[in-house]
């Protein structure tokens, strides 16, 4: 599980408060060369990499050849394995048949891509410059080569947005036959554009009308719902991903990318040179069972008995008393299995719970 | 000594008019603090008195004067509190004195305060001196404040000094006139000791420090003193005059003299202020006139946000108590707030000024409930009862009648203002007295208000209503016959008893109306729809809904980053610590300060 953060962006949309760049063609060689000496201080570890991840930022902007360089970089380090996930995040703008037909002979075998909405009108919205037309055919030309397993991102609770635009946006996603759709709240970020703008945003009665309609849209399409924001249809779940549920360890390389390793949390500064000097941030250490819980719970599959067990010596305990809360706060609230379900084998939350899984969780953990 | 030359006297000021600036300018004209010492207001020495500007604790300093004729004199100045909550400690401050300086803003004119004091200071036989502070001021018109002078108070003040505190303009003018206008003591040092309580606090090594001022007779060290009140008797350890940052024995304090006392004193509730020291052997006959026992007026719930700090509470108002014998507090317990404690007042700001050193000086975060006065309820059986708090009071079909306390008020205010000001004073069910013109803008509105529609927010909305211009004055007048009620709040059907309140039957309903409108908007929405509820005897009256959360969610998480979703659940947790539990519900702190605040 390697996580590389490509932090360039074509241009900045008003929405995002994600670390990047202008694509600057001297300042991307500086930085994957910095990646690939970085990734190189882990040879001795001996690390075999299930995963690789590509996320931005816009990894699409840094061309295909020296995405490759940088996997091949990580393969030279890490034990990647043949039935590795290794996925690149792209912007439907500007990718096309060669494009991603190198990506492929390069190893990549996923492909995720930011939609956003399938409504020209949303995406014009958004600051962002495809159409509706530059997906498909983006996603046709990853097809072609062999793409097997894409993802799209959608996008609920945008301004001037309804179920009805939504349904739109999903149906269209559905049809272009792909495997996975991540699906997030639009959330205004401090420092960003959008922040202090008068939208014409759906109160938070709408967003949570249009999320679930969402999980229950997709799930009639095909798209079981596993986390929160997530969906695939079956076998096609996130590995990578998943990883961070289920609170494992990775290592992340570039500006404002995150690593827990044996045990620790650590990241990266959101700031170019901080990281081409390597610095690194402790962060604590991970793996607590609080934070197993407030990343399990984020799942579909929830918190197991048998995980906690598996994952702790005194996880029968720990699981007890967990469902202890549960069952307190679940007889304090009015109609709560509505939110979640908790029995002696497993806890976890339903669409419906998803939507407060903050407070819950906060709940649930002392 | 020779008592011809000493001259006893305090200042008497309404808030910002600048009595503690001129008192500065007096410790510097007599050298009394060293310049570097010297800060501004060096006799308000708590923070919140420098702060607000007012006077919380009297003071006294002892000053040795050069007047022109090159005679030295003994100034004590008695520096009283300046608000109506601690009248008879101003009074017990003016009768140690045989003058006051009053200082009067040239620009403003007199406040209410001012009259306030002064008519004690006159009814205590002082010799009043009067004096045109802040002439500096472009907007200064002494001439004006000259005739409002002699007009409202009746005392000759053309030939009042002309000063400025903040300058030091004319200060010398006001020492020679201290000498010449205002008489030296009587006394007879042969007489049994008669010596005036009219302040203490307590000193961490020497215990009790009294404040007193001789009448008749004198005490040294190794005397055995008793005070007539409590009959509490002590050795005295030392005795001196009060210098402007430290004490100075002395072998006696004589007839005539201001100074302290120290004998080993643990409780500042054995020297009470107005209490009368005399001799153990050969004791005075009489006390002075004039004492009176300490009356809480005014009483509230003090809880700390964190039910862990409760002993850190009682420390604070433990130690708060050693140098305020008018604070009282009990423990109680809340259903609502846990442990806390029922504390009782002078008055409002009293209470508000209890509560913001509890806050500062020792750091503790708290909740207060509703301030009530004391009621006075008499039963179907005959029996009569005092109820300061909303738990005790009784099942009503046993209330036979009942009484509340009537405040004798006075708002000064600009002309313009009238109206809105009776319509205030109308709202809060007051009956008008009386009202006079100072001169052609300036107006004295008299009105009878009930005390419990004066300590909620009264002060503030006069002061929103007129701009901040209007000053008010009360005292309590007496007891009248009254239709009360007890209204309940109920969050997701229980009660919440710190949210109780009496309340006169005609304001039941906008009470509760604004109580619930308040609750509502300060309740987080949570898992459920909360009703928020209030009730008399069980029937609704009014009631708000607190919608269900919709939608709390961390959507993405961004490149492993982990650590944000753990600091949002670290600070959801840590709020949910501030939060108070009413059944299922949450209810957070600033919630129960919500409803102290109605008029806004």
């Amino acid at each position: 599980m390697i996580y590389i953060h490509v932090p360039f962006c074509d241009s900045k949309c008003p929405y995002c408060d994600f670390f990047s760049l202008p694509a600057d063609e001297s300042k991307i060689d500086e930085y994957a060369k910095a990646v690939t000496a970085q990734m190189e201080e882990y040879k001795s570890g001996n690390i075999e990499a299930q995963t690789v991840y590509f996320g931005g930022g816009t990894p699409s902007i840094i061309g295909a050849k020296r995405l490759a360089e940088l996997l091949k970089g990580a393969s030279q380090v890490f034990r990647v394995s043949e039935t590795a996930e290794i996925t690149v995040e792209v912007n439907p703008t500007f990718v096309d048949y060669p494009f991603f037909r190198a990506l492929r002979e390069a190893g990549v075998n996923r492909i995720s891509m930011g939609m956003q909405s399938a409504i020209d009108s949303e995406l014009k919205r958004l600051g962002r410059r495809h159409s509706k037309a530059d997906v498909e055919s983006a996603v046709r030309a990853a097809q072609r080569t062999g793409f097997e397993n894409i993802s799209l991102d959608i996008m609920l609770g945008l301004p001037d947005s309804s179920t009805e635009s939504l349904n739109e946006s999903i149906g269209f996603a559905a049809s272009l036959g792909i495997q996975h759709i991540s699906s997030y709240m639009l959330k205004l970020e401090e420092n960003t554009p959008f922040y202090g703008m008068n939208l014409n945003l759906p109160d938070d009665e709408g967003t949570a009308e249009q999320y679930l309609f969402c999980v229950e849209e997709l799930g009639k399409q095909g798209f079981g719902q596993y986390e929160i924001s997530n969906f695939s249809k079956p076998g096609f779940e996130s590995r990578h991903n998943l990883i961070y549920w289920h609170d494992e360890e990775y290592l992340g390389f570039g500006p404002s990318a995150h690593s827990f390793y044996k045990g620790r949390r650590f990241y990266c500064p959101r700031d170019m040179s901080a990281f081409l000097r390597g610095e690194k941030i402790d962060d604590g250490e991970g793996g607590s069972f609080e934070e197993f819980v407030m990343l399990g719970l984020r799942l579909s599959e929830g918190i197991t008995r048998k995980s906690c067990e598996a994952r702790f010596a005194n996880g029968g305990t720990l699981y007890d008393t967990l469902l202890e809360r549960s069952e307190a706060l679940i007889h304090g609230t009015k109609n709560p299995q509505r939110m979640f379900t908790a029995d002696k084998n497993r806890i976890c939350l339903t669409p419906e719970g998803f939507l407060l899984s903050n407070t819950i969780i906060s709940k649930l953990l002392p | 000594m020779d008592k011809s030359k000493i001259r006893n006297f305090s200042i008497i000021a309404h808030i910002d008019h600048g009595k503690s600036t001129l008192a500065d300018r007096m410790l510097e004209e007599t050298q009394s603090v060293a310049l570097r010492d010297m800060e501004n207001q060096i006799l308000d020495n708590m923070e919140l008195e420098r702060e607000r500007g007012i006077t919380i604790k009297a003071h006294a300093v002892t000053l040795g004067y050069t007047a022109k004729s090159g005679e030295e004199y003994i100034f004590n100045l008695i520096d009283t509190p300046g608000h109506v909550d601690f009248n008879y400690e101003v009074s017990r401050s003016l009768a140690a004195c045989e003058g006051a300086v009053l200082v009067v803003d040239s620009s403003q004119g007199i406040e209410a305060q001012t009259l306030a004091n002064t008519y004690l200071a006159i009814d205590a036989g002082l010799e009043i001196l009067p004096v045109l502070n802040k002439i500096d001021l472009p907007s200064a018109d002494p001439e004006r404040v000259v005739h409002e002078i002699e007009d409202i108070i009746g005392i000759p003040a053309e030939d009042a000094p002309r000063i400025s505190a903040k300058t030091g303009l004319n200060i010398g003018e006001v020492m020679e006139r201290i000498v010449t206008d205002i008489p030296a003591p009587a006394g007879d040092d042969n007489k049994p000791l008669q010596a005036l309580i009219f302040d203490s606090y307590y000193d961490a090594y020497k215990g009790v420090i009294v404040y007193v001022r001789i009448k008749e007779g004198k005490v040294k060290s190794g005397d055995t003193i008793k005070m007539m009140a409590t009959g509490a008797e002590f050795d005295v350890v030392e005795c001196g005059y009060m210098q402007a940052t430290s004490l100075l024995p002395k072998n006696e304090l004589c007839a005539g003299e201001v100074g302290y006392i120290t004998a080993s004193i643990k409780d500042v509730r054995l020297t009470q202020v107005g209490d009368t020291v005399t001799l153990a052997e050969n004791p005075a006959t009489e006390p002075l006139a004039g004492y009176r026992a300490v009356q809480q007026m005014v009483f509230c719930g003090i809880y700390p946000a964190d039910g862990a700090h409760y002993s850190d509470l009682r420390d604070a108002l433990e130690k708060l108590q050693l140098n305020d014998a008018s604070l009282t507090y009990e423990a109680e317990t809340s259903i609502a707030l846990g442990f806390g404690f029922r504390c009782g007042f002078l008055g409002l700001l009293h209470m508000e000024i209890i509560q913001e050193r509890l806050e500062r000086e020792y750091n503790l975060d708290l909740v207060t409930t509703a301030p009530s006065v004391v009621y006075h309820i008499r039963l179907t059986n005959g029996e009569e009862l005092s109820i300061d708090n909303p738990t005790n009071y009784p099942d009503p079909t046993l209330i036979a009648g009942a009484e509340e306390p009537i405040a004798d008020a006075h708002i000064y205010s600009p002309a313009e203002y009238v109206g809105n000001i009776m319509e205030l004073c109308q709202e809060r069910r007051g009956t008008f007295i009386t009202m006079d013109y100072l001169d052609t803008d300036r107006v004295d509105i008299h009105y009878h208000l009930p005390l419990n529609e004066i300590i909620y927010d009264f002060f503030d909305a006069l002061k929103s209503r007129s701009r901040g211009y209007a000053s008010f004055d009360y005292e309590l007048k007496g007891y009248v016959q009254s239709k009360l009620e007890k209204l309940d709040i109920m969050i997701n059907g229980e009660v919440v008893d710190a949210l109780s309140f009496i309340v006169h039957a005609e304001k039941a309903y906008p009470r509760a109306r604004k109580m619930v409108e308040k609750l509502k908007e300060n309740i987080p929405r949570q898992l459920f729809e909360i009703p928020i509820q209030a009730c008399i005897g069980g029937k609704i009256i009014a009631r708000e809904t607190v919608k269900a959360l919709r939608k709390d969610v961390l959507a993405k998480c961004y490149g492993g980053d982990i650590t944000r979703k753990k600091k949002l659940l670290e600070k959801q947790k840590e709020g949910k610590k501030r939060m108070r539990q009413i059944g299922s519900v949450e209810v957070p702190q600033e919630a129960f300060m919500s409803v102290l605040k109605l008029d806004e």
